[in-house]
């Protein structure tokens, strides 16, 4: 945990607005989430307000935990993931963060794989308009001993306007040497072509934007409990968008 | 219902259309055919609004109305269709979604009800009957993974579900095998031959003529239309080659 106001120069704070971070100062302490053996836990998280969340997360041997996030609200949205994995517990993030205006929104996780057989996998999908930054940082770490880790992070972002920013690290700290790591990372705009198309067929340009960042959104909620509420809440701020 | 009048248009500051004229009327089918480079494709993206097409001189007028004054949407709003030599892959946006969307966003622009899931899928299944594509196609990623003749046929079922007044049909044969340009032609005259609809096909051959039989043939070379007559020029095209007609 974070005892001093951080700095541009950590690193997991590079991108962030530290001005906002500095107001918000000190953070509560993190919220702390523990699975045991065996058990099952799953939520949904909104940022909508513009907060810093801190979440740790431990997952017991055997332990299943699904988080869904959808990042969209404030200046500055930060939602922060420390989770331990012991053996053969499964992780499993889908994320979303959208943003426009000035808005900077951030994604930060560490997977930590300390026993082996655990998997983990984290999809992310920003859509970024007007002058926004979207940052995720996603560290996976496989401990010596854990081995047949499977980790894998997904991670896409779109740009509306050349003015928006998209930062994407995915990184990997591997001390075993029986494991699979994926890690998957691309930044791009939307098809002018598609777009043509769509609104060839009479669908308005605004629509037709909405309708790709709709379908490059979606995925990320799959298995929620309330993934249609999310969707909703998702393509609600997308609409703002365009 | 569609008047080109002195066309001219430049894409990347390069001029393709140098003077194009042609009229057509409610109730017919024209063909364009001509060489490569000749401006057939531009001109089906410049009718159908394509950013990057730019039209600097003459006029396109669509039922009274500046055609070329109007957004690509509002083109298909007014009834104009342009099947693409190239079906793009929208992968996430599923062909049912995307159509429905589509058609009830022209019916809105146009003062009309937007049909329900249920009245949709009713004509979607009556179209795909039509051009023999399965519907389970339809609930497939627009084009995602679709062969060439697949593509195609999915234009041809778009255009009866959106059911037009005006189809230009850029090289909708190329791509297709013997039987599927059958269907694909059955499909045309079947949507698209009514006294209040007309269609411009632009193409290279001679063969899917066989199957919609044009009323008028264009031919177009270095921009510009160099001769009009019956079918029987697509048949002196085909014996001849563009080389000689054109000259």
């Amino acid at each position: 945990m974070v005892t001093t106001l951080p700095s541009r120069r950590d690193e997991a704070w590079r991108y962030s607005d530290i001005d906002a971070v500095a107001a918000a100062w000190p953070l509560p302490a993190p919220e702390s989430i523990i699975v045991p053996a065996g058990g099952k836990f799953a939520r949904a998280l909104v940022q909508d307000a513009g907060e810093i969340r801190q979440i740790e997360l431990v997952l017991g041997k055997g332990a299943a935990a699904a988080l869904h996030v959808l990042n969209i609200g404030g200046a500055y949205g930060r939602i922060e993931l420390a989770v331990t994995l012991h053996e053969g517990a499964d992780f499993h993030l889908g994320a979303a963060q959208i943003g426009g205006g000035e808005q900077n929104l951030e994604i930060i996780t560490t997977v930590t794989h300390a026993e082996p057989a655990a998997t983990s996998r984290q999809v992310v999908r920003s859509v970024l308009g007007g002058t926004a930054t979207g940052t995720y940082l996603g560290k996976v770490a496989v401990a010596r001993d854990a081995q047949q880790t499977d980790s894998a992070q997904d991670v896409k972002a779109m740009l509306l306007n050349r003015s928006a920013t998209a930062n994407a690290k995915p990184e990997l700290e591997i001390y075993a040497d029986d494991v699979k790591c994926a890690h998957g990372c691309a930044i791009g705009e939307l098809d002018e072509q598609a777009l043509y198309y769509l609104q060839s067929r009479g669908i308005p340009p605004g629509e037709a934007k909405k309708l790709m960042l709709q379908a490059f959104v979606a995925g990320v909620f799959d298995g929620a409990e309330d993934a249609e509420k999310l969707q909703a809440l998702a393509l609600a701020k997308l609409g703002e968008l365009v | 219902m569609l008047t080109i009048e002195n066309l001219h248009a430049t894409v990347a500051d390069k001029p393709i259309l140098k003077g194009l004229s042609l009229r057509i009327n409610a109730g017919e089918i024209h063909a364009i055919m001509g060489p490569n480079g000749a401006g057939k494709s531009t001109l089906s993206y410049v009718l159908g609004g394509r950013p990057g097409y730019e039209v600097t001189d003459g006029s396109a007028t669509f039922d009274g109305a500046d055609l070329l004054d109007m957004e690509p949407h509002e083109r298909a709003a007014a009834g104009l269709f342009l099947g693409f030599q190239y079906p793009v892959e929208i992968p996430g946006v599923s062909n049912v979604q995307f159509l429905r969307e589509a058609l009830n966003a022209q019916r809105r622009a146009r003062g009309e009800e937007p049909l329900s899931g249920g009245e949709f899928l009713k004509v979607a299944r009556e179209k795909a009957a039509l051009l023999k594509m399965d519907m389970d196609m339809l609930k497939r990623p627009v084009n995602v993974g679709f062969s060439g003749g697949e593509k195609k046929r999915n234009e041809m079922v778009q255009m009866g579900i959106i059911d037009p007044k005006l189809a230009i049909l850029d090289e909708t044969d190329s791509g297709l095998d013997i039987d599927a340009l059958r269907t694909v032609g059955d499909g045309i005259n079947s949507i698209m031959r009514r006294p209040d609809k007309a269609v411009l096909l632009i193409t290279h051959y001679q063969r899917l003529l066989d199957y919609v039989q044009p009323d008028f043939v264009h031919v177009l070379a270095a921009g510009r239309i160099v001769k009009s007559g019956g079918p029987e020029l697509a048949r002196e095209l085909e014996a001849h080659g563009y080389a000689e007609i054109a000259a």
